[in-house]
């Protein structure tokens, strides 16, 4: 009888990491594969125009470029609460909120200002807006012991509606024919794209000055260190003097901010008025958490993993469009590469070792 | 109906991530006897009984009962061979009553109803060896010793030949201890077999039959604790002679340091912890307090430091009421803490070596610069700090998990000492260490009195109190039950008595 | 009025059951001390398999057991990953709610819109029916709304008064404690959280089959959430769970009730998870020690470690 025995392992070199994370993805595409399979799509195929869709052609990489800007922007800010091990699964309300306050800045104002003061003034009202959404749910765990999981999903979903009765309500403008949304913003107020593509640079480049800011507040500074210590072990934390409070603030307003950074982004740079959450939103929030994990809560990586989902977002909406797919397929090749992404932590972190048994035992 | 009459375990092997823990043991008991196995801390014992107990597979030997070769693979298995372990810390849930802690594992607890109905049975077994247990009460209420009741019931009543006890009397009083003498007396006379695993020479001495020696995973000694002496038994354990007078010079006290008044705790039930507790510690002084752990220690060192809120009372740092300040203020104030249980409160354990050496001083100018950490300097002090207090570690590199106990604690103290703190508040500094990194520590706290600091030592190792304080106190359920000179050899006998709670200064 | 009355509660009823049965299913899964947030996948993943298989069956039982077996099959991902691999059940709890979200919408896809011929008929318990009001509000009930008080007493019965139930919850406060005492820790979980993904299946069965019969993405509603909610607001206690969840079949129905008034629907919509929100804060005024958690709740097992 073969028995598996499994053991601490003391150390793992960063190859030894990468190759095992890289595994765990392949792995992971073979498991959809079969999923594809017995819904009765042909595998190959799907894969395939997943990746040709995203990576294969110009089109499709500009097009994973511009999803890739709100996945790395909120993918960023997420590996930071979820250093601290503060599970902030509200990045889909943070970003609607910052939608909403970069809308509001830019309706209001835009026809007035010089675009190199609405812009600005539009990401500050975008940090902002995701940032007090952000907050709430780390005063409620703080004070109230309010698990954070539960009071951010909560607010997803209450953050939507309150977007949803704006523009059906109050904001609806008046060229939209009855139909719920906004005015399109004034021309100050909509970002630039590169030529021929949906790629709004201004927020592609402010996404990536983030996260080398954030990867260098995470390992340098002195906040940086009370997050990792908190993370690593809360009761040391609280040993050391760390303020609880203001440390879980702090990294609710910078993790909640960057998601309103990317709402503004979509709405100022893709979409040009606010419309239904699920358009300024194809769940990004969600897909940011497992581009954090993949990054494994390394800011500056998100650039890189934010970049392979934001792929598979882009290769999704193409196979959905030629197999006729519903749009939570996507979900599935998410979820499933988690899974595999959490299995393959599993052997980062322990030593399998077969041998066979001599004893006759059951 | 007897399961065991004899046991032995032959050539038992054991390590883990390639340190050997047990290597090639042999060891054998039979009915109407009690064995104990001795051995300091890290020597092995623990493990060898978890492999007895099923929690480890060896990696070779076998284990044979009544001359046949059996296999034990589980607890299961081991409780149906009739073998019954108390562990150190209590296998007890705490927030489940003593009935439910019973019938979890009794062999004939029903599957309906099941505390109602072995009730009744579980008392009147209980009464068969002089114990009273309330069994709807909740095992958090209960006293160390009550635990350690359940522990034994829960063992006996699944038909236990064989009880093993791992480190029984480092949680209870004087008095309870010779309670439990009296029941392993007892179950020795109506024919169990016993093993008592300690570090302790004289409990070996008074309650066991034979003793086997461990050091370092391996036998060193078998014999009768009949015309053993004490001496050679200490000298079979360490392997060379102990030194355990360590040398504490006359020095008067200076200023005063700390001064408490009348301070009230709670502790994390919400019940009062610590109950109007005064003291003050001077200069050139260690102060100890004495007790049975669970008695406020923790509240009181954890409330004097700022982690836990002062209900009423004060707290004074030379001169400056430091009451519920937050912990950073309180620290550069000149107190300083090492934590008990090092691992759970002391470290980070996935950062590295040199960030765990600032964790309480990293926001100390010395290490940063605006917002960011000078991690060059923080290096510098490391490797000082790793120099200074002998860290054995192959580099500043390394995740902290990866050392030892006793290297981690080494850092600690280092860590607390080396800003030279008016006040160093330690708790159980030395538990769970070896006798070399044990000897280092209380040399470190000494040399910390004679430079001039004051040390509030909280510990359950009265010889260690002893050695060390100048004064002491005996805290009994929250309450200073007195406080006395360490040179006082009249009222030092007391202290049994005293951390019992039946005798008051 | 009175038959306003009357129908309100009668609706309040109907809200409340998905609620109890998905909590009642959490309950006992976080005894044993997994965390289990993919309740909101597997409610979907259940309501769309019970659609499917009573659609082209015609019985709604059978809609049923397959949605209870589905929804056990596919938790056992998220025990394989807590229980054997030690992860983060945070994050494995949404990878689960992630895949059956999607699986939903993938098996699903096909059925949007269709009404269902066949429902689970509501059934009325003979004599305490004719009771006034009363008979009316609890006795002419789907199936569904006896199986969940039904159960939900079971569960309570199994933790508290059998002696599985005592090993289930040591399981949860303290594991290697358990596993002294001869207790197979990987086994109670892994069964607990197969128990935990029925629970959640049978909640979406009664969504697609009884509550709305029809499917339609996205028709859990965050429900998965407010169960894992409604956990806490329990104690972890399914007896409990009955009085919690039908107080937020309330606010559900509530919605409907302020509607006429002239209140903007999207707002009335936001009341459930709301409500939510402010009884979690009014638990958390009171005194937080009586949140008595399992103690090793979402804390990963490991056998045999030093």
């Amino acid at each position: 009888m073969l028995r598996i025995k499994v053991t601490d392992r003391d150390r793992i070199t960063p190859i030894q990491s990468l190759v095992t994370n890289i595994l765990s993805l392949l792995a992971a595409l073979v498991a959809v594969g079969i999923i594809f399979m017995v819904c009765g799509v042909n595998p190959f195929f799907a894969i395939s125009k997943i990746f040709m869709g995203s990576f294969g052609s110009m089109y499709g990489f500009k097009e994973t470029v511009t999803k890739a800007i709100p996945l790395v922007l909120i993918g960023g800010g997420l590996t930071l609460a979820f250093r601290a091990k503060f599970w902030n699964i509200g990045a889909e309300g943070q970003l609607l909120m910052g939608a909403v306050c970069g809308a509001w800045v830019g309706l209001a104002w835009g026809a007035y200002l010089p675009p190199f003061l609405i812009v600005p003034l539009m990401f500050a009202a975008g940090f902002l807006g995701g940032a007090l959404c952000g907050l709430i749910p780390a005063f409620l765990k703080i004070k109230f012991a309010i698990n954070e999981v539960i009071s951010t999903l909560m607010l997803n979903y209450i953050c939507a509606e309150f977007l949803t009765l704006l523009i059906v309500g109050p904001w609806k403008g008046k060229s939209r024919f009855g139909f719920p949304g906004t005015d399109n913003l004034p021309d100050a107020a909509i970002l630039g794209v590169i030529p021929g593509s949906r790629i709004h640079y201004v927020t592609l480049v402010l996404a990536i000055i983030c996260v080398v800011i954030l990867t260098i507040i995470v390992y340098r500074s002195r906040f940086g260190y009370e997050v990792r210590v908190i993370g690593e072990n809360p009761e040391a934390g609280r040993y050391a003097g760390i303020n609880f409070f203001k440390t879980s603030m702090v990294i609710m307003f910078i993790s909640g901010g960057l998601a309103g950074l990317a709402g503004v982004g979509e709405v100022a740079g893709i979409h040009h008025y606010l419309g239904y959450p699920s358009a300024i939103s194809s769940g990004y929030g969600f897909t940011a958490i497992i581009v954090a994990w993949l990054a494994k809560l390394n800011p500056l990586y998100a650039i890189v993993s934010g970049v392979f989902f934001a792929g598979i977002l882009v290769g999704g909406d193409a196979i959905q469009m030629s197999l006729g797919l519903p749009a939570a397929t996507v979900q599935i090749v998410n979820g499933t590469l988690l899974v595999f992404l959490i299995m393959g932590d599993f052997f980062i972190k322990n030593k399998l070792t077969f041998h066979r048994n001599t004893a006759a035992e059951c | 109906m007897k399961k065991i009459d004899t046991l032995e375990m032959r050539d038992i092997s054991k390590s883990f991530q390639g340190v050997p823990a047990n290597q090639g043991i042999h060891l054998q008991v039979k009915s109407g006897e009690i064995l104990g196995l001795l051995g300091e801390n890290g020597a092995g014992k623990t493990t060898l009984m978890n492999i007895l107990y099923g929690l480890y597979q060896p990696d070779g030997g076998e284990i044979l009962i009544n001359g046949k070769s059996v296999k034990i693979d589980s607890p299961t298995s081991s409780i149906a061979h009739g073998i019954g372990m108390v562990h150190q810390h209590f296998m007890l849930v705490q927030n489940h009553s003593v009935i439910e802690n019973i019938a979890l594992g009794y062999k004939n607890t029903p599957f309906f109803f099941p505390k109602i109905r072995i009730r009744d049975q579980v008392v009147a077994f209980a009464e068969k060896f002089n114990f009273t247990i309330d069994p709807a009460k909740k095992v958090w209420q209960l006293s160390a010793g009550e635990q350690q009741r359940v522990e034994i019931i829960k063992a006996l009543l699944n038909g236990a030949d064989l009880l093993i006890l791992d480190e029984p009397t480092s949680v209870l009083t004087p008095q309870e201890i010779e309670e439990l003498f009296r029941i392993l007396k007892d179950m020795k006379a109506q024919g169990h077999m016993v093993i008592l695993i300690s570090h302790k020479l004289d409990e070996i001495m008074d309650v066991c039959d034979r003793v086997t020696v461990l050091q370092k995973g391996k036998i060193v000694g078998n014999a009768d604790t009949k015309g053993m002496d004490k001496q050679s038994l200490a000298r079979m354990m360490i392997g060379r002679d102990v030194l355990f007078n360590v040398h504490r010079e006359k020095i008067t006290a200076g200023e005063k340091v700390l001064c408490v008044q009348h301070l009230h705790v709670l502790g994390d039930k919400g019940l009062p912890c610590v109950k109007d507790v005064s003291f003050d510690i001077h200069r050139n002084e260690i102060f100890g307090v004495a007790g049975v752990s669970g008695n406020g220690q923790r509240e009181l060192a954890e409330a004097i430091t700022g982690i836990r809120q002062v209900t009423s009372g004060k707290v004074f740092s030379q001169g400056m009421d430091i009451t519920n300040m937050c912990p950073r203020r309180i620290y550069d104030s000149g107190v300083s803490h090492v934590p008990e249980e090092r691992i759970k409160f002391g470290i980070a354990p996935g950062l590295y070596l040199y960030d765990n050496a600032i964790l309480k001083q990293h926001h100390l100018k010395k290490f940063s610069r605006n917002m960011f950490l000078e991690y060059d300097r923080i290096k510098q002090h490391t490797s000082a700090l790793v120099d200074d207090y002998r860290v054995a570690t192959p580099s500043i590199d390394v995740e902290i998990k990866n050392l030892s106990g006793g290297n981690i604690q080494k850092l600690i103290l280092g860590r607390e000492i080396s800003e030279a703190p008016a006040l160093l508040v330690a708790s159980h500094p030395t538990y769970g260490l070896d006798v070399g990194a044990t000897e280092y520590l209380r040399e470190q706290l000494l040399k910390r009195r004679k430079e001039g600091g004051a040390v509030l030592l909280f510990s359950e190792d009265l010889e260690e109190i002893f050695e060390l304080c100048d004064r002491i106190a005996v805290m009994f359920q929250g309450e200073f039950t007195g406080i006395l000179d360490s040179a006082d050899d009249k009222r030092a006998s007391d202290i049994g008595l005293m951390m019992a709670g039946s005798l008051r200064f | 009025m009175d038959d306003v009355i009357i129908s309100v509660l009668q609706r309040t009823m109907v809200a409340g059951t998905p609620l109890l049965l998905g909590t009642v299913g959490e309950v006992i899964c976080e005894r044993s001390g997994i965390l289990n947030l993919g309740v909101e996948g597997v409610m979907s993943l259940g309501a769309v398999v019970a659609f499917i298989v009573t659609y082209t069956t015609g019985n709604p039982w059978l809609g049923l057991m397959a949605a209870i077996g589905v929804g056990m099959v596919i938790s056992l991902l998220h025990a394989f990953a807590s229980v054997t691999l030690q992860a983060n059940q945070v994050v494995s709890g949404l990878a689960l709610t992630m895949i059956g979200l999607g699986l939903s919408g993938m098996l699903g896809k096909a059925y949007v819109g269709k009404p269902l011929a066949v429902k689970m008929n509501d059934v009325a318990i003979p004599f305490l029916c004719d009771i006034p009001v009363v008979g009316a509000v609890f006795f002419r009930q789907t199936p569904f709304f006896y199986m969940a008080v039904l159960l939900a007493l079971v569960a309570w019965f199994f933790l508290e008064r059998t002696r599985l139930g005592i090993k289930v919850r040591a399981t949860g406060e303290h594991p290697r404690a358990a596993e002294t005492q001869g207790v197979n820790v990987t086994l109670i979980r892994y069964f607990c959280v197969m128990i935990g993904g029925g629970f959640s299946a049978m909640a979406g069965a009664h969504l697609s089959t009884s509550y709305s019969k029809s499917w339609i993405e996205g028709m859990t509603a965050g429900r998965g959430w407010i169960v894992i909610a409604l956990t806490i607001f329990a104690l972890w206690n399914p007896g409990k769970a009955i009085g919690g969840a039908f107080l937020f079949g309330g606010i559900f129905v509530l919605q409907y009730l302020l509607q006429p008034l002239g209140i903007s629907p999207n707002f009335l919509a936001m009341l459930p998870y709301g409500a939510t929100l402010l009884i979690l804060i009014l638990i958390g005024l009171g005194d937080k020690r009586k949140l008595s958690a399992p103690a090793q709740l979402g804390e990963p097992y490991k056998r045999g470690n030093r």
